[in-house]
């Protein structure tokens, strides 16, 4: 007969020394686990309701500013620094490891009205209601020998005085061109003080540009009469233009998907298009209640962060409806620039009370070094929180957010009157011949025409 | 006071030679020698021996896919849609890796006993398996005699590393299985009847003569459950922290042991029975009873779920498959019954007298009856069982419980002298998994897994029939419209117990006859009134329904303009 019994050796089971780490066997046998859902259930509600109890996104403030914050530039090259720009001419640069003032750069007579930093973190340029631009040496070895003096004042590199006032400038993301938005879209060479070209396509005022990560060629701009157009530099006429019913204050490319780029809108709105096909959006991202002031995207491409004249920060992801997250502090008032840092962890917002300040792009997020078994668990929560979180209870505290009573109470508001417009269209379409009302998609609706 | 114990262990060991039979490659799977007669292998082809293996892996494919991948036609939103495909591809995927994982990177093989030529498995005694074993494992077979400290029964922790024993004479034992060391004796002067481990080996509870107890591990009494009375069987249920036990007069009872919360008690009506199994794959609580009925449980309702006739007479025991598809029953006739619990039918019936039941791990039926002890196995997978083994004590020895050894092939059983332990290859999983079970835990594992266990203990309304069904959407039931005579049934009960309300006595001339019978009237013309309101608001809606006409169908809009007829 054949016979075989289990017989386990201690030795193979068990550690040798007191230094070595217990040895885990695994056998993922269903059986072995009885009541495997109920028991992730459990889990998934223990994890919703831990990432609440550590959700703590606010890190700090950085005051300095003496009047309210218009304009922020991130530098591609140095990931602990920020430059802020005021209404008062301050441009300062901050440290957001320690929250100070590394450098300051005056010089603006008005409003500092746009900054940007070149692509190799060599060149501050500012533009100003002042008419003119300035741009700055803000290479490493600059800043890294800034001595203890607490504010640093730079003498600028070039000033270049033009025509107009500006209202927005972005630097090129893979040359030596950048492009001003005023009264017409000037582009400009670092070494030349006069505009290398103009673009001008409608009579209103330019109030915001974004030049494409992708193709180094294109640009977005948006203007007063509600339009936003894009530019391409190689054809020296303007491309394509798309007008909507409210003006858009400010536009992002998605810096993975660099044919797409999201609008923030005066209507409470972000609309996210394709740069190719401009007659419908792709998507329409709500939940602010008064007009979006400014967007900026995270570097993965993921999720982008918009900041709001309703006092608020809100986190969207990048192809959803409702915002993921929502920043208020009873301190912060309107918010007029937000950036998201290039490490995709935290989220810079410049607003009305003259503070800069910084959140965690994730509320609940373990910052500093994570041991890689603790990453592993915080990642398995993550996902088993995500697979009940449609459920009611998981539900419940996952979506919970506190809300300032004004911007709740004008969110019922905004909800009565479109379910009150809504039920109309449905009784006029009732009331009328079948087909006769057509009713627009959202993504639709809100544009009025496109134009070639 | 401590009895002193009498370890006059009769040793059927005989120091084997150190042959140690080395596996053969390709044995992945249990192999058990089949039936009544040996069959010749046929001569395998290669490419029979690839279909073979592929459908192998497939079988284990799909038991690591937990069910069908879902069907994502009818979904028409296309981000939700394209998320599932990703998901389930998924699934797949790491199904697969899993079976691989099976397949190769297990570090034990089960065990198996194989007869050769003429002879059967189930003339094969435990002194041949002995002779043939190694040193450690012949260690694991013998009979501890305590004959004047009454019938024994057991329990093992879930890692099959500590076994608690108890005497209906009042004696209470811990022995560590490794090592067969008694950790911790006492005599409680009182008649045991059941005893159980709770969540691990330091804590378990003796159903003693009045109340069930909780003891430590060093033998402190921890608890006295006074509310549970004389209690004749107890269990507990692994995940939910909650302690079951029947007692004397027939009520159940769920105790949370963590907070002491008394959960559930309830009258089962059915009378006395000591017949109590907890199914592992949902958490229902089974009891036998004398009708030969099977009642299922859960803490949240006070009716049972189940409600099933298994035996003609008494139902004298009861186990369930690790699976939870399969229940084995055992009347006085005589019979096993082996039942399917999805369908809730007989799959098969045995003709064997048993006492006591008990599945393995791997799906082996231990039977046990008198002083004989009878090993079912299903050869193919297809729930066909057949006789594997058997094994007589000596005369005398009544089984009062058989219990398979979890992560051993080692069954324990509990009889009229002390207890015993045998070798059944095959019938325990060779490979634990730490996360879950783990007989070589030392100290500060253990408190994880306790303080883990804690975060994840379940509450109980998550006990049911099918536990899958957590998570997923509950279809709303149509609700049957009752009949009339249902209505007209509950009428007559409200009005019944309208007349027998009885009303306050009033004094000073309060209390006229007159008075008396218009507030009897009242009460009865109250009781009536939702149900007279109902049968004219049924009129009016069917009256109404017969009114519109399909041929005079407004457009919607003009809908509100249509003029009810008159009739």
């Amino acid at each position: 007969m054949k016979v075989k019994v289990i017989s386990r050796s201690t030795d193979e089971f068990t550690r040798e020394r007191s230094q070595d780490l217990q040895r885990v066997f695994r056998n993922f046998d269903p059986t072995l686990r009885s009541q495997e859902k109920a028991v992730e259930y459990v889990r998934a509600l223990n994890a919703a309701k831990l990432d609440k109890i550590f959700a703590r996104p606010f890190i700090g403030a950085m005051d300095g500013h003496r009047d309210s914050i218009k304009c922020m530039a991130k530098n591609p090259n140095y990931l602990k620094a920020i430059f802020s720009g005021s209404d008062d001419g301050d441009i300062r640069l901050w440290d957001m490891a320690s929250r100070r003032t590394v450098c300051q750069f005056p010089g603006h007579q008005g409003a500092v009205q746009g900054l940007t930093v070149s692509t190799d973190g060599s060149i501050l340029v500012s533009c100003g209601s002042d008419c003119t631009v300035r741009l700055w040496n803000v290479s490493d070895a600059n800043l890294a020998d800034s001595d203890n003096l607490s504010d640093n004042s730079a003498k600028p590199q070039a000033v270049y005085v033009w025509k107009n006032a500006f209202r927005a400038v972005d630097h090129q993301w893979d040359g030596d061109l950048f492009a001003t938005a005023g009264a017409q879209v000037d582009i400009w060479n670092h070494n030349r003080s006069q505009p290398v070209n103009t673009f001008d396509w409608g009579s209103d005022t330019t109030i915001s540009i974004r030049f494409n990560p992708g193709e180094p060629n294109i640009l977005a701009t948006s203007a007063n009469d509600r339009s936003i157009t894009l530019y391409d530099l190689r054809m020296s006429s303007p491309a394509r233009k798309v007008i909507m019913r409210t003006k858009t204050n400010s536009i992002a490319w998605n810096p993975m998907e660099p044919m797409n780029f999201t609008a923030a809108n005066e209507d409470c709105n972000c609309y996210s298009y394709d740069a190719r096909k401009l007659e419908e959006a792709k998507c329409v991202h709500k939940d602010h209640v008064s007009a979006v002031m400014d967007i900026d995207f995270s570097p993965t491409g993921r999720e982008f962060v918009t900041g709001s004249y309703d006092r608020t920060v809100r986190i969207f992801q990048y192809n959803g409806g409702h915002s993921r997250e929502i920043y208020h502090t009873k301190r912060m008032q309107r918010v007029f620039c937000v950036k998201y840092s290039c490490d995709a962890s935290y989220v810079i917002s410049g607003s009305d009370d003259t503070n800069l300040r910084l959140w965690k792009a994730k509320a609940s997020e373990q910052l500093g070094v994570v041991l890689p078994r603790e990453r592993k668990k915080h990642e398995y929560l993550e996902a088993v929180k995500n697979r009940y979180k449609h459920l009611p209870e998981v539900k419940r505290i996952v979506r919970h957010r506190h809300l300032p009573k004004p911007v709740y109470k004008a969110a019922n508001l905004r909800r009565t009157m479109i379910e009150a417009e809504r039920r109309k269209e449905q009784r006029r379409k009732a009331h009328s011949a079948p087909g006769s009302i057509v009713t627009e998609p959202v993504r639709k609706r809100r544009i009025i025409k496109e134009v070639e | 006071m401590k009895f002193p114990m009498k370890w006059a262990v009769s040793l059927h060991r005989q120091f084997a030679a150190s042959i140690l039979k080395f596996q053969q490659p390709n044995f992945t799977r249990l192999r058990l020698s089949r039936g009544l007669s040996s069959k010749a292998k046929p001569p395998v082809t290669m490419g029979a021996k690839k279909e073979n293996s592929d459908d192998e892996m497939d079988e284990k494919v799909k038991k690591y896919l937990r069910g069908d991948a879902a069907n994502l036609e009818g979904v028409k939103d296309k981000k939700l849609k394209g998320q599932l495909a990703v998901r389930e591809d998924l699934y797949g995927k790491s199904a697969k890796t899993a079976a691989k994982i099976e397949k190769w990177l297990l570090p034990s093989e089960g065990g198996y006993l194989e007869a050769e030529g003429i002879e059967k498995t189930w003339r094969i005694k435990q002194e041949s398996i002995a002779r043939e074993v190694d040193i450690l494992s012949s260690r694991n077979q013998y009979d501890i005699v305590l004959p004047e400290l009454g019938p024994y029964t057991l329990d093992f922790t879930s890692n099959g590393r500590y076994m608690a024993a108890a005497g209906r004479k009042g004696h209470l034992a811990i022995v560590d299985m490794k090592t067969l060391n008694l950790i911790k004796e006492i005599q409680v002067r009182e008649t045991v009847r059941d005893v159980a481990y709770l969540h691990n080996e330091l804590f378990f509870a003796a159903a003693q003569k009045k109340y069930p107890y909780i003891y430590n591990r060093e033998g402190t009494e921890l608890h006295c459950l006074k509310e549970h009375g004389p209690v004749l069987r107890l269990q507990f249920l692994k995940n939910h922290f909650l302690l079951a036990s029947i007692n004397k007069f027939g009520q159940l009872r769920y105790q949370d042991v963590t907070m002491g919360e008394m959960i559930g008690n309830f009258r089962t009506g059915l009378g006395r029975t000591d017949v109590m199994q907890v199914n592992p794959f949902n958490g229902v609580v089974a009891l036998g009873h004398s009708s030969g009925t099977v009642t299922m449980w859960k803490p949240t309702s006070s009716v049972p779920l189940v409600k099933m006739l298994c035996h003609p007479g008494p139902v004298s025991s009861l186990a369930f498959h690790p699976n939870g598809h399969l229940m084995a029953t055992s009347g006085r006739e005589n019979k096993i019954k082996i039942w399917d619990l999805r369908k809730f039918e007989v799959i098969q019936t045995l003709p064997c007298h048993a006492k006591t039941l008990n599945f393995s791990q791997k799906g082996l039926l231990a039977a046990g009856t008198g002083s004989f002890i009878q090993i079912l196995a299903d050869f193919s997978g297809s729930q066909n069982y057949s006789s594997y083994m058997t094994h007589s004590m000596a005369k005398g020895y009544q089984v009062g419980k058989v219990l398979f050894r979890p992560y051993e092939d080692i069954l324990g059983i509990g009889h009229s002298m002390g207890w015993s332990s045998i070798l059944i290859p095959g019938s325990g999983e060779p490979n634990f998994d730490s996360w879950v079970a783990n007989p070589f835990e030392t100290s500060k594992q253990r408190r994880e897994k306790e303080v883990h266990s804690l975060l994840d203990k379940l509450p109980p309304e998550t006990i049911m029939l099918d536990p899958t069904k957590v998570g997923t959407v509950r279809v709303p039931q149509k609700k049957e419209k009752p009949t009339k005579k249902d209505i007209e049934a509950e009428m007559e009960a409200a009005i019944e117990t309208a007349k027998g309300t009885e009303f306050k006595k009033k004094t000073k001339g309060r209390n006229k006859p007159s008075k008396r019978a218009t507030k009897r009237r009242e009460m009865i013309d109250k009781a009536k009134r939702p149900f007279l309101e109902q049968q004219t608001q049924e009129r009016e809606t069917s009256r109404k329904k017969q009114k519109t006409n399909p041929e005079t169908e407004m457009p919607k809009s003009l809908q509100r303009f249509v003029r009810q007829k008159a009739t």
